[in-house]
């Protein structure tokens, strides 16, 4: 049976979610202050005043990382609570349009969040901006990875009784190949003497791997979680 | 496709292990650089790759869950990846004994295939907590099974990103071609892993086949205290809740 539906229910329920989200201002806000915080932790806890190479790497993506977790535990605790599940369990669409549209809410929070997030990280530690721009690209990889892996996540904890703790428990290891990999790339960018490109384009391979399998599980398996 | 009985398997079991350690104690030379403590590489390696590929077999146990709905396949996919968390723990002393003898520390960090088998052990762990925390039997079922799917496609792109991040110290045996291990100790090994593989199995049907004998103990004794069967698997159309408490939905 054809669903002609699919494309524009995805486009529903994302224009949905974002106007939810710039109503009540939940996720990003709340995103962006943990990562201001966290730089400041970070600056005390590390004992410097400038960072470069593997050390701000490991700063930034480990603080967009974590700050990812807290817009993960939020995506589906709405539908939760006022019956967003059974409505899209009810309505004749795919339940794969409920998985693009969140993912594609949270590539979004992610990426408001790091346009105010790294312009701070770099006012507060680096010496040179030249590295920024290519980062972008890093950094939306790694918000496709984040986004693919966090949706099924986190649709899987908001139906049991330890959500807010299974989150992070399954999916700090899971994200472990985006850490590697998106540090691996941004290491070379953010170097002391300007960025170097010449490790750049593996880690980039390996990120756009990482994401298309994820979002190919994601796609395989998604309807069995709305299935009751 | 059909097993031999469980008692065939763990016969055959113990005795290719039992081979198996005979040849390592008795017929393997020992190592040039290691010495006596490398033979403990025919159980860590043996019990590594079990461990691995009763993950990824309980990713494609679950794949078969999901196609065809039927409840024991959950079951076999919940133990194997019960039994190969086990082995995982066991991987996991035995390599920092060998780290310790012959690296002299009990962790080595710039090691790719401790770090990621510790990575992948850490995800697994989470499939206890994940299981248990989700009442309800079907949902329990669905999404435990999603997880085996995902962790099982997680534990090879791991072990790529991983080794891609570090220096290459692991002794890397086979990756030679062919010229890395002499053909004893090659016999040797096959040996071990093939009793490991062995044990594995029988592990795995021994814990299905106690599961199933409790489950159906328990249904014989709610029989016999004339209780009303409840149905092990809630049907499709009309899923049955217990009469006296209603669905609480969580």
């Amino acid at each position: 049976m054809r669903r002609p539906s699919s494309l524009s229910a995805l486009r529903a329920i994302l224009a949905k979610d974002l106007r939810v989200e710039l109503r009540t201002l939940q996720s990003v806000p709340a995103m962006a202050l943990f990562a201001v915080t966290t730089f400041v932790l970070f600056r005390y806890g590390l004992d410097r005043e400038a960072l470069s190479g593997s050390l701000a790497a490991g700063v930034l993506l480990a603080t967009v990382l974590f700050a990812a977790i807290l817009a993960i535990n939020r995506l589906f605790v709405a539908e939760r609570e006022e019956g967003g599940f059974d409505a899209i369990r009810l309505a004749p669409v795919d339940g794969t349009a409920l998985l693009g549209a969140k993912a594609a809410a949270l590539v979004i929070y992610l990426l408001v969040l790091e346009v105010i997030a790294v312009p701070i990280f770099g006012l507060f530690f680096l010496d040179s901006w030249s590295g920024i721009p290519p980062l972008a690209g890093v950094l939306v990889l790694a918000d496709l990875g984040l986004a693919a892996t966090g949706v099924l996540i986190s649709s899987i904890a908001a139906n049991s009784r330890a959500r807010d703790l299974l989150v992070p428990l399954i999916l700090l290891p899971l994200l472990v190949p985006v850490m590697i990999a998106a540090a691996g790339a941004s290491q070379d960018l953010l170097a002391a003497g300007g960025p170097s490109y010449g490790g750049v384009a593996k880690w980039l391979a390996v990120l756009a791997f990482y994401d298309m399998t994820f979002a190919a599980v994601g796609f395989a398996v998604y309807d069995y979680l709305l299935e009751d | 496709m059909k097993l031999p009985s469980l008692r065939v398997n763990a016969i055959a079991a113990t005795l290719v292990l039992l081979a198996g350690f005979a040849l390592v104690f008795f017929y393997a030379p020992l190592d040039a650089d290691q010495g006596f403590i490398q033979k403990i590489f025919y159980l860590h390696v043996p019990l590594a790759i079990c461990s691995l590929v009763g993950f990824v077999v309980g990713g494609l146990l679950a794949v078969a869950h999901l196609r065809t709905g039927d409840s024991r396949w959950d079951a076999r996919s919940y133990v194997a990846i019960h039994l190969s968390i086990i082995f995982g723990v066991g991987v996991l002393i035995t390599g920092s004994i060998w780290a310790k003898a012959s690296w002299g520390k009990w962790w080595v960090w710039d090691e790719p295939t401790l770090v990621s088998f510790l990575i992948v052990f850490l995800l697994y762990a989470t499939y206890y907590p994940l299981r248990y925390a989700i009442e309800d039997r079907d949902r329990q079922t669905h999404y435990t099974s999603v997880f085996a799917i995902t962790a099982g496609a997680f534990v090879p792109l791991n072990f790529v990103a991983v080794r891609m991040a570090q220096s290459l110290v692991h002794p890397r045996v086979f990756a030679t071609a062919n010229g890395g291990l002499p053909g004893s100790m090659l016999l040797t090994f096959l040996v071990c892993l093939a009793g490991m593989g062995l044990l594995w199995l029988a592990l795995v049907r021994f814990e299905l086949a106690a599961k199933s004998a409790s489950a159906s103990l328990s249904r014989l004794r709610r029989a016999l205290e004339g209780e009303p069967e409840i149905p092990t698997q809630g049907s499709r159309i009309a899923p049955a809740a217990p009469p006296s408490a209603p669905q609480v939905t969580t």
